[in-house]
């Protein structure tokens, strides 16, 4: 495309996103939300953020309490369907959206639920395959080793496994170090890791034993549950691995302590 | 059925202290994904076989009563004699009225999961019958006084350092060792002769009941089951209802399916097909055959929301897949049916009531379906059986109203934004330093097996809302 056609087209329109945030980056790890927005910007999105958000329910419907998390449902659905695009940086959130709502959902809620699931993306996917976010590395990060988690609801529901290692390559010059095993939970598992948490730490323990073998610096994912997990798996047994979400090392924002690292 | 699931968390925690078991079932967890992965790989059109055999499956239960119907129908003509049995207790009355018409003493017995169920072994046993399985895994277990650990595989707990003792044990060795694994494999071979060559009766199970022919179809990875089945003189056939199939055609898909998934292999070591009693003119064969048709809940599973965990061809693939399983065995379910596919089927063939922790042993990780050749939503239906473990209140008081409770506000965003900020804000203060908590009195299972990471600052709904305000007053 040359200039001058470039000068003649109609300025291009920016995708319009809300940016569903998650519970657990909302308590636990603002950085993954702006990081979230700033990606997105970078992209070429213009982003806005429902002040009405809370939890997608999943920590109820993983309980198999599909009664209190209905109206939950219900709420995100009703705050969120009137955009152009969700996007939401963990694939397990975006897999409640997307797979489990027209679950428990009947009738014009559940054509409202598929109409929604149907422009609901989990953050990496949409940066790589719908926005196609422009490659520009960041050469202080490229000198990093970093191993990346796929969370299982991202990798197995949402087809998530590419597009992370592409953005890591296009965005921060790195090459996943991947880890053995690499499709094994992780052992968080939302409330199972609390239910039966000596059967979580033991798999929280093999994947750990995974990550410090690749010899990397740092630990990313996408889903802060899984990354919390291992994160604090790793402090409890003293294990020296940095833990971060995609999105921080995506916008280069390594100012902020690891998670769980004091300040 | 029997079952003990409700110490499950016990029994979890005593085998995950086990560490040399545990170091086989680390192994065990890498090698049975790498056998099914090759031998799917080998088969080119798995996913098409799966999609056929989900079709043949679903269509066979549609039409249960007409393709049971007509299984007896051709099962009677070929010479066999066909028995319905409604529960554990009139399959066992069924098998031990056979074997006394028989003046039976001695019974051999190949793999069969319907009569592990039903308890079969000791019910005979008690009725002064001397009961032999001769499949080698359930052989070792039973000369063990062990339950089994794997739906395929009975005795993967064992190493052959811990058979070898067992043999030394129970078998007259003199001065043999039996240094090589093949040597055990030998001995077993040896005594289990003399007990084929001795049995009255055979009984072995079925994983496939054929309608148009009123075939049974058996698969087995030693053989043993075929010598149960040919040598005595009375052979009975244990099956559930939900085994049939309605053509022969259909058979050699499941066994091709059930081969790759459960063990890595194209096919298993012996396929069999059992038509009826010895025909005139055949060398040998049983002189009389038997099928005991068991339902034991199956009618009603078929009438509920959990009819597709029918649809299972016993391959094991979940077992070997599922993480939970893998750490800490078999065992720890308490039931003869172990990892996805017996958290599922245990508390519906028993109550919920005792077995509602085993939908709770899993982390929603989705391998099992991804890998079960029936395709089967194991963790929609676990997740299904938490629901009703819900709605019956038999969840721990504190889970059920602590959820409840987070849903509530989570439908409140005004309460829920400000009681989050409120509380994150003082936790991420008391934990700036650290980073992290090693204990907080509403996180115990967590911090019970590591730290609770502490928040990076406020909420970020928090700081947005402040940042938003700022911009606008500037």
């Amino acid at each position: 495309m040359n200039e001058q056609h470039e000068d003649q087209s109609p300025p291009p329109q920016r995708m319009q996103v809300s940016l569903f945030v998650t519970c657990l980056a909302d308590l636990f790890r603002p950085s993954v939300a702006f990081a979230s927005i700033k990606l997105l910007e970078q992209a070429g999105c213009a982003v806005t953020v429902p002040l009405q958000q809370t939890c997608c329910g999943q920590p109820a419907y993983s309980s198999g309490d599909y009664e209190a998390t209905v109206p939950v449902a219900q709420q995100v659905i009703g705050m969120l369907e009137t955009a152009d695009y969700v996007v939401v940086p963990s694939g397990s959130c975006a897999d409640m959206i997307c797979h489990h709502y027209p679950k428990i959902l009947q009738g014009e809620w559940r054509e409202r639920a598929l109409k929604l699931a149907a422009k609901t993306f989990d953050l990496t996917v949409f940066l790589k395959d719908i926005a196609r976010i422009e490659p520009r590395v960041n050469s202080q990060l490229s000198t990093l080793s970093v191993t990346y988690h796929d969370s299982c609801a991202g990798l197995r529901e949402m087809n998530i496994k590419d597009q992370p290692r592409q953005l890591l390559r296009e965005l921060c010059g790195v090459e996943v170090n991947e880890l053995q095993q690499s499709e094994v939970c992780c052992g968080f598992g939302g409330t199972f890791c609390a239910k039966m948490p000596e059967i979580s730490a033991k798999m929280v323990d093999d994947k750990l034993d995974h990550v410090l073998a690749t010899g990397a610096d740092v630990l990313v994912g996408g889903d802060l549950g899984c990354l919390l997990n291992i994160a604090g798996r790793a402090q409890r047994q003293g294990r020296e691995i940095e833990v971060r979400h995609i999105a921080e090392l995506l916008i280069g924002d390594m100012d902020e302590p690891p998670i769980g690292r004091g300040s | 059925m029997e079952q003990q699931s409700d110490t499950f968390l016990n029994n979890a925690s005593a085998a995950l202290k086990n560490i040399e078991h545990a170091e086989r079932r680390d192994r065990l967890a890498i090698l049975g994904p790498q056998l099914r992965t090759a031998a799917i790989d080998r088969l080119e059109s798995f996913g098409n076989l799966r999609l056929h055999m989900k079709k043949v499956r679903q269509h066979a239960l549609d039409n249960l009563d007409y393709y049971l119907t007509q299984f007896e129908k051709e099962a009677v003509h070929n010479g066999n004699q066909v028995h319905f049995a409604r529960d554990d207790d009139e399959l066992n009355s069924i098998v031990l009225d056979i074997c006394q018409q028989h003046d039976a003493r001695r019974i051999t017995k190949g793999k069969s999961m319907v009569t592990a169920e039903t308890g079969l072994n000791s019910f005979l046993q008690s009725a002064g019958l001397n009961v032999v399985e001769t499949d080698l895994g359930e052989y070792i277990i039973q000369q063990a006084g062990e339950t089994s650990s794997h739906i395929v595989a009975p005795a993967l707990h064992k190493s052959a350092d811990e058979v070898r003792e067992l043999f030394q044990q129970k078998h007259d060795l003199g001065p043999r060792e039996l240094p090589a694994t093949s040597d055990l494999v030998a001995e077993a071979r040896h005594v289990l002769r003399q007990h084929f060559l001795q049995a009255e009766v055979g009984i072995i199970g079925s994983n496939a009941l054929i309608s148009e022919n009123g075939y049974s179809m058996l698969a087995t990875s030693d053989g043993n089951g075929d010598l149960s089945a040919n040598l005595p003189k009375v052979l009975i056939i244990c099956a559930t209802i939900d085994q049939i199939i309605p053509r022969a055609e259909d058979a050699s898909a499941i066994a091709q399916l059930l081969a790759c998934s459960g063990t890595g292999q194209s096919q298993a070591c012996y396929t069999s097909f059992y038509s009826g009693p010895r025909r005139e003119g055949d060398l040998d064969g049983p002189l009389e055959t038997h099928f005991v048709l068991l339902d034991n809940e199956r009618s009603n599973i078929m009438a509920s929301d959990y009819r597709e965990i029918l649809e299972c061809i016993n391959c094991g693939a979940c077992l070997n897949h599922c993480p939970v399983y893998a750490n800490i065995g078999g065992h720890a379910y308490g039931s003869v049916y172990t990892g996805p596919i017996g958290s599922v089927l245990t508390p519906l063939l028993t109550s919920l009531e005792q077995s509602h922790l085993l939908p709770n042993a899993c982390t929603s990780c989705g391998r099992c379906a991804e890998v079960c050749p029936a395709d089967i939503p194991l963790p929609d239906l676990l997740r299904d059986l938490r629901h009703e473990e819900i709605i019956h209140k038999l969840a721990v008081p504190r889970w059920r109203y602590g959820l409840k409770l987070h849903a509530w506000l989570a439908r409140h965003p005004a309460i829920y934004q400000t009681l989050s900020a409120t509380g994150i804000s003082i936790l991420h203060r008391l934990g700036r330093k650290k980073g992290r908590f090693s204990t907080l009195p509403f996180a115990s299972g967590w911090t019970s097996q590591r730290d609770f990471p502490a928040p990076q600052t406020n909420t970020f709904m928090h700081l947005y809302k402040s940042r938003m305000k700022h911009n606008n007053e500037r």
